[in-house]
């Protein structure tokens, strides 16, 4: 690969339209916040949950892919890598959409509020764990943590690409080795604090894994939607078939990964049939509610399944195109349908939860942009790149 | 001077980048009939030889799919035909719990069969003999080479011009291999009526080894706590007793749980006199003395108690329960019949307990009532 060629997507600007877009949203999707917390702020606060939620999945996924790719020595992802730079870069947003919901933990959790814990002695017996304070030290301990190690790894991506230090490359394979173990703990602690918690008295010690392999798929679906976009507007030119069949194939991959997850934490409490633990399955096939699990099944599961099962489907753009979009809606129906049982014992889906991810939309677009303003969309630097560009299956 | 027909030509190239330049420049020469043997997976191998993508995946798909079905269809028999058994209170066609199983058999049928269906499609099985095997140039390629063969039986195929392309693209070992006269016929022998004679003595042979391995020679019982157990059972010998037999007489004096002596033995009159009905005429009795009533009365008397004969003559007919001297008779005095027979009618003491006969007398009163159902029953 000639540097004359390199040259040409060394810093190429989203088109301004786009960028002002992404602002617009931005501000849409603020007011939408303002007028959904003033019109009913014990539903709005549930839907800032599920849309912080889905942003952490997002930016973490991202954050896990490329780390996953530094420790297993991955060379076709490497031209790609930016896009899952620039997407974990989401993550200290997240924590902005997190702060609404921390000033009105007592209208989420049963577990905060003190007068509901005197008469229980079951939340009291986990008050150690689950209390307001314990609550906001982890919540800024693991997304300090996160945030510190996408910056790291970030940026020493970023300034290689001006001084073609190879050591680079192994410093970010340390920090990933560290960023591994961190973000197993972090993601499990934050499903159990933020989702599962919901339920106080529910437990199911599958619940983080569970909620892993929903991040892993929208870290890869935001990802993969990324590049198809701008490869088919231009941006990254270089990109074949293989990096195409590789995204479509790691997608394919947390598809099953879920199904499996999801089934077997639904069997095992299926079997056992105790009711402490079944209560939280019932919830969700009641009053309508069955109609999104079926749903959930079908979005996050059977459709991508069958549509990226061929060899060809992982290769054809527009599809693959599709599929991420999919499971991108897919994850977040995955949220509403973990979250949403606690506040309303039938479905509802109103202008809120169709509203308030406008936000996340306007967030992604302006903070992509903003990055493709400043860095390179290819680590031209990265002495893996030339075999990266040159993958094919 | 060979007269053996001409298979192919064989080259060797050192480097991977080399066998995909040769096999790209192979293609642009215009040849179809030629393969590249390789000790690894190249990756860009299919992109240079111009090939298809494997069809193999449609099969992998149809042998899975196999898998799925054949699995819900085995479990499904197992668990509501063949031997239902209640599981954790759970239907007896619970699908969560079928899953694990479809899946495991979903992915051994798909990866055995497709592993199968490959050798048959493209090795030819069971045709074993190939004109590459031990050849100077197959024993590179799977060690150390990497080497392109193409065929004779290619359509622009001229083997001085075919020696001449590869060692332009710089391969060594350019070799002609040529067939044995075993190896001419290609045809598909899977159908060859001596293989399937072979394939089937193989199985039976197997079968019968297994089968008496395992039930004769090693058969060890996994538990036996059912089937073996320390009591004495019906007839069994015993050296416990002097006189060896193993069933005893009950002890003067005594009676079992539940089988009190009958006091009335032949007092028919005392019987009506003295005992009296224990059982109350709720539902469920009367649905039990229905039934009782129709398994073990009905043969002779009649469902409904009429003394219809069933049995055609061949037994004398028993008479009906609805005259009035049954119907003025107390419970007692037809449960006295009941355990002690009368004329024709064998006694059934050993056969219905004592509670099924006041059950049974509840349920013929019944069917009295109904012979003369009053106004006020029907409401």
């Amino acid at each position: 690969m000639n540097e004359h060629r390199l040259d040409d997507i060394r810093k190429k600007p989203l088109p301004l339209k786009l960028y002002s877009a992404g602002w617009l949203l931005i501000a849409a999707g603020m007011l939408i916040y303002v007028l959904g917390y003033s019109v009913d702020k014990s539903h709005a606060v549930f839907v800032n949950l599920i849309n912080f939620l889905f942003l952490t999945s997002i930016g973490v996924g991202s954050l896990f892919f490329i780390a996953l790719e530094y420790l297993a020595g991955a060379v076709w992802s490497v031209p790609m890598r930016r896009v899952n730079e620039f997407l974990a870069a989401l993550i200290p947003f997240a924590v902005l959409l997190a702060i609404p919901v921390i000033f009105n933990l007592t209208g989420l959790y049963r577990w905060s509020s003190p007068s509901l814990v005197s008469t229980d002695s079951i939340l009291q017996s986990k008050s150690p764990y689950l209390n307001i304070n314990f609550f906001i030290y982890r919540f800024i301990a693991i997304y300090g943590c996160l945030t510190v190690l996408q910056y790291i790894l970030k940026r020493n991506s970023i300034l290689q690409d001006d001084d073609k230090n190879q050591i680079r490359t192994s410093w970010n394979i340390r920090v990933s080795a560290l960023f591994m173990p961190i973000f197993a703990f972090g993601v499990t602690i934050i499903s159990i604090d933020w989702a599962m918690s919901l339920e106080p008295h529910w437990y199911s010690t599958i619940f983080g894994v569970y909620y892993f392999s929903g991040v892993a798929i929208a870290g890869i679906s935001s990802a993969t939607f990324c590049i198809i976009l701008l490869h088919e507007h231009g941006y990254l030119p270089q990109l074949k078939r293989g990096h195409f069949y590789n995204l479509g194939t790691l997608m394919f991959v947390f598809v099953n990964f879920w199904a499996y997850i999801a089934f077997s934490q639904f069997m095992l409490i299926w079997y056992a049939n105790i009711p402490e633990e079944t209560i939280w399955f019932v919830a969700r096939w009641r009053n309508g509610w069955e109609y999104i699990s079926v749903l959930l099944i079908i979005m996050n599961f059977a459709v991508p399944y069958f549509a990226l099962l061929s060899q060809n489907a992982k290769m054809k753009l527009p599809r693959l195109k599709f599929i991420a979009v999919w499971m991108m809606l897919a994850h977040l129906l995955d949220i509403y349908w973990l979250v949403m049982p606690t506040y309303s014992a039938s479905p509802i889906f109103g202008w809120m939860e169709l509203g308030f991810p406008v936000l996340i939309i306007g967030l992604a677009i302006t903070v992509f942009g903003w990055k493709m303003k400043r860095y390179n969309l290819i680590p031209v630097g990265d002495p893996k790149l030339k075999r990266g560009l040159e993958f094919h299956i | 001077m060979t007269l053996k027909p001409l298979y192919s030509i064989t080259a060797l190239f050192d480097t991977p980048d080399a066998i995909i330049h040769a096999a790209e420049e192979i293609v642009k020469a215009g040849y179809t009939k030629f393969d590249v043997h390789t000790p690894y997976p190249v990756h860009g191998m299919d992109l240079a030889m111009n090939l298809k993508s494997s069809k193999i995946g449609f099969f992998t798909f149809a042998f899975g799919m196999m898998g799925v079905l054949s699995a819900i269809i085995l479990i499904s028999w197992i668990t509501i035909s063949d031997y239902p058994l209640v599981v954790g209170g759970k239907p007896f066609w619970s699908w969560p719990a079928f899953v694990p199983v479809a899946f495991e058999i979903t992915v051994l049928l798909a990866s055995v069969l497709s592993t199968a269906a490959m050798i048959v499609l493209y090795f030819k099985f069971p045709n074993i003999s190939h004109p590459l095997h031990d050849t100077a140039y197959m024993k590179k390629v799977s060690s150390d080479s990497f080497g392109i063969c193409i065929q004779a039986a290619d359509p622009i195929f001229i083997q001085t011009e075919v020696m001449q392309l590869l060692k332009n693209l710089g391969g060594s070992s350019i070799t002609s291999v040529y067939l044995d006269p075993e190896e001419i016929d290609h045809g598909q022998k899977l159908f060859d009526i001596r293989f399937l004679g072979v394939l089937s003595v193989i199985a039976l042979m197997v079968s019968v080894a297994t089968y008496f391995t395992l039930n004769r020679l090693m058969y060890v019982q996994p538990f036996d706590w059912m089937m073996v157990q320390k009591k004495m059972k019906a007839q069994q010998h015993t050296i416990l007793f002097q006189d060896g037999i193993g069933m005893r007489t009950p002890v003067e004096g005594t009676a079992a749980r539940g089988f009190l002596p009958y006091p009335y033995s032949g007092k028919p009159e005392e019987a009506a006199r003295y005992l009296v009905n224990p059982i109350l005429p709720t539902k469920e009795n009367l649905n039990q003395g229905k039934a009782k009533f129709l398994t073990l009365c009905s043969p002779c008397h009649g469902n409904f108690a009429d003394g219809d004969s069933r049995l055609r003559g061949q037994f004398p007919n028993p008479p009906t329960l609805h005259s009035d001297k049954v119907h003025q008779w107390p419970d007692g005095r037809i449960f006295h019949i009941i355990t002690e027979g009368q004329n024709s009618m064998p006694a059934y003491a050993q056969n219905i307990s004592v509670q099924d006969r006041w059950i049974i007398i509840e349920y013929i009163r019944v069917l009295e009532r109904a012979r003369n159902a009053t106004e006020s029953d029907l409401k």
